[in-house]
């Protein structure tokens, strides 16, 4: 009987350690959470929301082309920059992990994520600067006399792209060098001595074997560029918006809370998609 | 030995390559602050230190500034108590369904800010509860807590048990174990998981944009200088938080991460 008073005693108290940060989390994430998946079934009437319940928010999302637009930029925009970050930041990993010697690495890799400290905002702003259309790359473009008029790439999807590469190929080069210097040297001797050349020994071993860790890094990708509003607003400008922008204009110009919530509800599903996809290859840490 | 040459040129050429990629608009933002006159784009027309003055003098700017900081302390700093806690508490006691429950702590780091911010708003805006700091502090603590747990109850391993057990037949208290033992004990991740946590609430905007009215974060400040387009200002400011930050790197590297290293 004591025992048993005793572990009860004991679990009152490992309740009240724990008990804080689960209130917290019920509250403030997923009773909003909740509320919000509710509101999307609801509509705005005026000023008014009115609580009928009915799937109209969908319907119009699927049935609006203007909507619909918003989703498949995002998944293009998300795809073309998910694969060109990390064909971009692997070679770059792999460099900072094979040839530089050891020593320098950490120095390397911390110059390589060093603009990671500009702010979220600001980093945006700065590729602005950069590809406006009295920019550096445009100046030094017409100075050479490669182009004669200047390029148009502000405000376009190409803008959009650039500031997302630039700001992934940083992320993966750092999950993909942490990927690289783990694995043995032991399966190059192997490979090697079975006869393989530098191309085969990457191809049927290297790759496979950092495999896992470029993809947990590619969805990683996927849901922090799928879900900014910052780089498509600054960078991309208005033509051709994608989903958090959509979100954001209903939120602000509309006050369409519930149309806003429906999309929302849209953006999680296209990430839950994605990590039905990939969730073989992912390793992400049971914690 | 002619070819190991060339894929050393081949790599030079492509880390330089990618290196200049990185640092390009970095480079762009710091010169440009200093530009002598109106416009942040070339030519740069010589040095002056007018856009600096300019920010110091901005008092929205300097008010955001100081917002910015105590939102970020002040979130870390709860978001680090009650990661902490729970911590010890999964890590200590056996309750039943923990592993729904740490999954429960950890979910927030599985959905965008702007649905976390979202679903806050719809909440406040149903309740009539005005926006202010403390509903982006709450919306922060939301986004950190997750962060704070994972990295501090993943560093509670099985050897502190013993020591924690010996305060223990010493008299200590359940709370004065926790207090005088353990978070001395795990001082490393909990720094760690607080300085983690200052750079993301100091950055985050989306939560901070839609969460806030009249006092705003820094993030959002800046976000509406944008709106007057390119200005040397914009550069300034970017390039003051842009050393502040590589400044705290620097120390904490040379501080808290050295001092793990050595033996």
């Amino acid at each position: 009987m004591t025992t048993l008073s005793l572990e009860n005693a004991d679990r009152r108290k490992a309740w009240g350690f724990v008990a804080p940060a689960l209130v917290w989390t019920v509250a403030f994430f997923v009773v909003p959470f909740l509320f919000m998946a509710a509101m999307s079934l609801w509509s705005r009437q005026g000023r008014e929301i009115v609580r009928a319940w009915n799937l109209d928010n969908y319907l119009r999302f699927f049935g609006e082309n203007a909507l619909l637009k918003g989703l498949t930029n995002s998944l293009e925009i998300t795809l073309t920059v998910t694969v060109l970050s990390v064909l971009l930041a692997y070679p770059l990993a792999w460099i900072i992990a094979e040839r530089v010697p050891k020593r320098f690495q950490r120095t390397a890799l911390i110059l390589a994520i060093l603009p990671f400290w500009t702010s979220y905002v600001v980093r945006s702003y700065s590729w602005l600067l950069v590809l406006t259309k009295n920019g550096v790359i445009n100046q030094a473009l017409l100075g050479i006399g490669i182009i004669s008029e200047p390029l148009e790439i502000a405000s376009t999807r190409t803008a959009t792209v650039i500031g997302f590469v630039h700001f992934f190929v940083m992320l993966l080069t750092l999950t993909i060098y942490a990927n690289l210097v783990q694995l043995s040297p032991n399966y190059r001797r192997a490979a090697a001595d079975l006869g393989a050349n530098g191309l085969q020994t990457f191809w049927h071993v290297i790759l496979p074997l950092t495999l896992p860790g470029i993809m947990t890094g590619a969805f990683l990708t996927f849901v922090l560029c799928i879900g900014d509003y910052i780089t498509p607003q600054i960078l991309g400008g208005n033509n051709e918006l994608v989903l958090p922008q959509i979100i954001m204009l209903q939120i602000g110009r509309r006050a369409d809370l519930p149309m806003a919530s429906a999309l929302s509800i849209v953006l999680m599903l296209a990430v839950t998609l994605a990590y039905a996809l990939c969730a073989r290859w992912l390793k992400i840490d049971r914690v | 030995m002619l070819r190991h040459r060339l894929s050393t040129l081949l790599a030079v050429i492509y880390a330089a390559a990618l290196f200049g990629f990185i640092f390009l608009p970095v480079a762009v933002l710091v010169l440009f602050s200093f530009q002598d006159g109106r416009l942040p784009v070339p030519p740069f027309n010589g040095f002056s230190l007018q856009w600096y003055e300019a920010i110091f003098a901005d008092r929205k700017l300097m008010a955001a500034l100081l917002n910015s900081l105590i939102v970020a302390t002040a979130s870390s700093a709860v978001a680090c108590l009650l990661g902490f806690m729970a911590a010890y508490g999964f890590a200590r006691y056996r309750l039943p369904g923990s592993v729904l429950q740490r999954g429960l702590l950890i979910a927030p780091m599985t959905v965008s800010y702007l649905i976390i911010a979202l679903g806050l708003l719809t909440v406040l805006n149903t309740l009539g509860i005005g926006l202010s700091l403390w509903t982006v502090g709450i919306g922060h603590v939301v986004i950190n807590l997750p962060l704070c747990f994972a990295i501090i109850y993943s560093s509670m391993g099985d050897h502190h048990v013993n020591i924690e057990r010996a305060a223990r037949d010493l008299g200590a208290s359940d709370w004065k174990v926790m207090l005088l033992v353990t978070a001395p004990m795990l001082m490393p991740s909990i720094l760690a998981s607080f300085f983690l946590s200052v750079t993301f609430s100091w950055d985050e905007f989306i939560i901070a944009f839609l969460l806030s009215r009249f006092n705003v974060t820094l993030p959002v400040e800046i976000w509406s200088l944008l709106r007057s387009g390119l200005n040397p200002k914009t550069n300034a400011i970017g390039s003051v938080v842009f050393l502040a930050s590589i400044a705290l790197l620097a120390i904490l590297e040379l501080t808290l991460f050295r001092k793990k290293n050595t033996p």
